[in-house]
C-alpha cells in the first residue's frame, strides 16, 4: 500500500528532470527582465522623456535649427557616400572568397574584420595622421589647397573605416553556404559573367546583403568616436548629427540634445524591428547563425 | 552537367584551382586595393608614425603616469563591465533559451539595442539617468553610490555597451545542447544544480568566455558612451581613447600616434586570443 502511494505520488507530480521548478524560472526570468530594464530599456526612454520634456513645440523647434538641419544633411550625406562604398566592397570581397579557393583566405577574412578590433578613436586617429597638418601628405595637400582632416572627406573615410566589415562579414558565410552549384549551372547553360551575377547570385544574397546594408547605415549614422577625431567640429559645416549632440549637451542646451539624439534613437530602434523581421521571415536565407 | 565543373580540391603548385565562373582577377583585385587603401595603409601610417619616435622615447611615452592610470581605469573597468556580462549574459541567453514568457520575441531583439544606439545618445542617456536627479542616480545615491563622473559611471557605461556580446555568443551553443545528456544526468540522481554545474556549464564555457573576451575588446577602446558619464579627470576617470584625443589637440602627434599603437597592439593580441577561443568552442560543439 505503501509503496504504491509513493509510486503514484511521483507519477502525479510529474516533475520534468530537465527544467527548473516554477519559482525558479519565474525568479531568472525577472532578474534578466530586471537587468535589461536598467540597461537597455531606460536609457531609451530616457532619451525620448527628455526631448519631449519641454512640450513637443521645444523640441520641433530645436529639430529645426539651421545647425541641427545641417548635421542631419552632413549625416545623410557621409552614409550615402559610405554606405554604396562598403556594400561594393562586401559584395566583390564576398564572391572573391566564397566563389574560388585560394591560400591565405582566413588570413584576408581576418584583415576584413580588423576594423572591428580597432578603437574608434585610433580609427580616426590614423587618418589624421596621414592627412593632417602635420600628416605625412599634410604639406602636399596644403600646397595643392585639399583639406581631408577637419572636412567632410575626413568624416567620410572613417566613417568608411568604422563600417568597413558589415556587408562583408554577412554575406560571406551566406555565400559559402550556398556554394557554386547554381553559378555554375547558369554559366555552363551559356549566361555570361555579369548575367549570373544579376540573375542567379544577387536574388540568392538579397535579403543578407540587405541585412548587412542596414547595419552598416545605422553604424555609419551614428558613428561618434572616429568621426570626432577627423571632424573639428565646426558648426554647420562639420558636425554629424552624434556630434551635434556633444555640443549641445556640452552647451547644458539639454532638451536640444535629447531632441537630436532622439532622432537617432529612433533610426536605431526601426534598424532592430527592421533587423528582427528579416531574420523572422527570412532568417533560412540570411546564412551564418541567424537561421 | 556538373561533371564539367572541375573538383575542388587543389592541385599542388597552383595558387588556386581553375573554375568556371569569372570575375575572381576583378573582384580580388579590388577587394585588395580598397583593403590597402582603407585599412591597411592607415594603419600602417599608425605604427610608422610611433616607430619614428624611436625606442626609448615610445616606451617613456606610454609609461607616462597619466597614461598608465589610463590603462588601469580602461583595462579594469573593462574588466569589471565585462565579468558583470558573463554572469548576466549568461542568465539572459538561458531565460531566452529555455524559458517561454510573453513578449520574448520583442526581448530577444531588444539584446542587440547597444549594437544598434549611437555611442554618443548611450552616453548622454545614461549620464542623465545615474547624474543627481536621474531616475537611477537619485536612488543610489543617497545610499552613497556616487555613479556619474566617477570611475564607476566608466564601468556602467562598459556594462551597457558590452551587453550582446556573451549573449550572442552563449545563445547558439544552448540551442544545440543536447537535452539528452541532461536527461541523463536526471535518471541518473543528479539535481538540477549539479547538472548545471557538471553538465551544461562545461559546454557553455568556451562561448561565454569568448563573450567576454569580445566584450573586453570592444570596452578597451569604446569612447563615445564613456565620456559623458565619466569625469574625465587625469589620472582618475580619463580613459585611454579619451587620453589619445587629448593628445592630438595639443597637437602631440606622436605622443598620440605612440599610446595608439600600444592600444593596437593590446587589440590585435585581444583578437588573437579571440581567435584562439572560438575555435576551442568550435571543438567543443564539434566534438559533441
Amino acid at each position: 500500500m505503501i509503496a504504491k502511494n509513493s509510486g503514484e505520488e511521483i507519477f502525479r507530480t510529474k516533475i520534468n528532470p530537465i527544467t527548473e521548478g516554477r519559482a525558479m524560472r519565474i525568479g531568472l526570468i525577472t532578474a534578466s527582465l530586471a537587468y535589461m530594464l536598467l540597461f537597455l530599456v531606460l536609457p531609451v526612454v530616457t532619451v525620448f522623456v527628455e526631448a519631449l520634456g519641454k512640450g513637443v513645440g521645444t523640441y520641433f523647434e530645436a529639430i529645426k535649427d539651421p545647425a541641427a538641419l545641417s548635421a542631419i544633411k552632413l549625416t545623410l550625406l557621409t552614409a550615402a557616400i559610405a554606405v554604396p562604398l562598403n556594400m561594393i566592397f562586401g559584395v566583390a570581397a564576398s564572391w572573391a572568397i566564397a566563389k574560388f579557393d585560394f591560400r591565405g583566405k582566413s588570413v584576408l577574412i581576418t584583415l576584413i574584420d580588423l576594423p572591428f578590433s580597432v578603437s574608434p578613436v585610433i580609427s580616426g586617429l590614423i587618418y589624421v595622421l596621414l592627412f593632417g597638418a602635420q600628416g605625412f601628405f599634410g604639406s602636399w595637400l596644403a600646397e595643392h589647397d585639399v583639406q581631408i582632416v577637419f572636412a567632410v572627406p575626413g568624416i567620410v573615410l572613417a566613417t568608411i573605416f568604422v563600417t568597413f566589415p558589415f556587408v562583408a562579414r554577412e554575406l560571406i558565410p551566406l555565400m559559402q553556404e550556398q556554394g557554386t552549384e547554381e553559378e555554375e549551372a547558369a554559366r555552363s547553360l551559356g549566361a555570361g559573367g555579369w548575367q549570373t551575377f544579376w540573375r542567379v547570385t544577387l536574388p540568392n544574397i538579397r535579403w543578407g546583403l540587405l541585412y548587412g546594408v542596414l547595419l552598416c547605415n545605422a553604424r555609419a549614422m551614428g558613428e561618434f568616436g572616429a568621426v570626432s577625431v577627423v571632424s573639428g567640429k565646426i558648426r554647420g559645416l562639420t558636425n554629424t548629427m552624434p556630434l551635434h549632440v556633444e555640443i549641445l549637451y556640452n552647451e547644458y542646451n539639454i532638451v536640444a540634445a535629447f531632441a537630436v539624439a532622439s532622432l537617432l534613437a529612433f533610426l536605431a530602434l526601426v534598424t532592430l524591428v527592421a533587423k528582427g523581421l528579416l531574420e523572422w521571415a527570412y532568417g533560412h536565407e540570411l546564412g551564418g547563425s541567424r537561421t | 552537367m556538373a561533371v564539367v565543373v572541375s573538383s575542388p580540391a587543389t592541385t599542388r603548385g597552383t595558387w588556386m584551382t581553375h573554375t568556371v565562373l569569372p570575375g575572381f582577377g576583378l573582384t580580388m583585385g579590388f577587394t585588395l586595393v580598397y583593403l590597402s587603401l582603407i585599412v591597411l595603409l592607415p594603419l600602417a601610417a599608425l605604427v610608422i608614425r610611433a616607430s619614428g619616435l624611436g625606442w626609448d622615447q615610445f616606451v617613456e611615452v606610454v609609461t607616462a603616469p597619466r597614461a598608465l592610470a589610463a590603462y588601469r581605469l580602461s583595462f579594469g573597468a573593462a574588466f569589471i563591465a565585462a565579468s558583470v556580462n558573463i554572469v548576466f549574459g549568461v542568465l539572459v541567453a538561458w531565460v531566452l533559451v529555455r524559458y517561454r514568457f510573453p513578449f520574448k520575441r520583442l526581448v530577444d531583439g531588444l539584446v542587440d539595442l547597444p549594437f544598434a544606439l549611437p555611442t554618443a545618445v548611450a552616453g548622454i542617456a545614461l549620464a542623465t539617468l545615474f547624474s543627481k536627479n536621474g531616475w537611477i542616480g537619485r536612488l543610489v545615491e543617497p545610499l552613497g553610490f556616487k555613479v556619474a563622473f566617477t570611475p564607476f559611471g566608466v564601468v556602467i557605461a562598459l556594462v551597457f555597451i558590452g551587453l550582446p556580446f556573451v549573449v550572442r555568443t552563449v545563445q547558439p551553443v544552448l540551442q544545440d545542447l543536447d537535452k539528452e545528456v541532461e536527461e541523463a544526468a536526471a535518471s541518473l540522481g543528479a539535481d538540477r544544480f549539479q547538472t548545471f554545474r557538471h553538465i551544461i556549464l562545461p559546454s557553455i564555457l568556451p562561448a561565454a568566455v569568448t563573450g567576454f573576451a569580445l566584450a573586453f575588446a570592444r570596452a578597451i577602446g569604446e569612447y563615445g558612451s564613456v565620456i559623458f558619464i565619466a569625469g574625465n579627470l587625469p589620472m582618475k576617470s580619463e580613459i585611454v581613447p579619451l587620453l589619445i584625443i587629448i593628445k592630438l589637440e595639443q597637437f602631440d602627434y606622436r605622443g598620440a600616434a605612440a599610446i595608439g599603437a600600444a592600444m593596437l597592439a593590446a587589440s590585435f593580441v585581444l583578437l588573437l586570443v579571440i581567435n584562439l577561443l572560438q575555435r576551442w568552442s568550435r571543438r567543443r560543439m564539434g566534438g559533441a
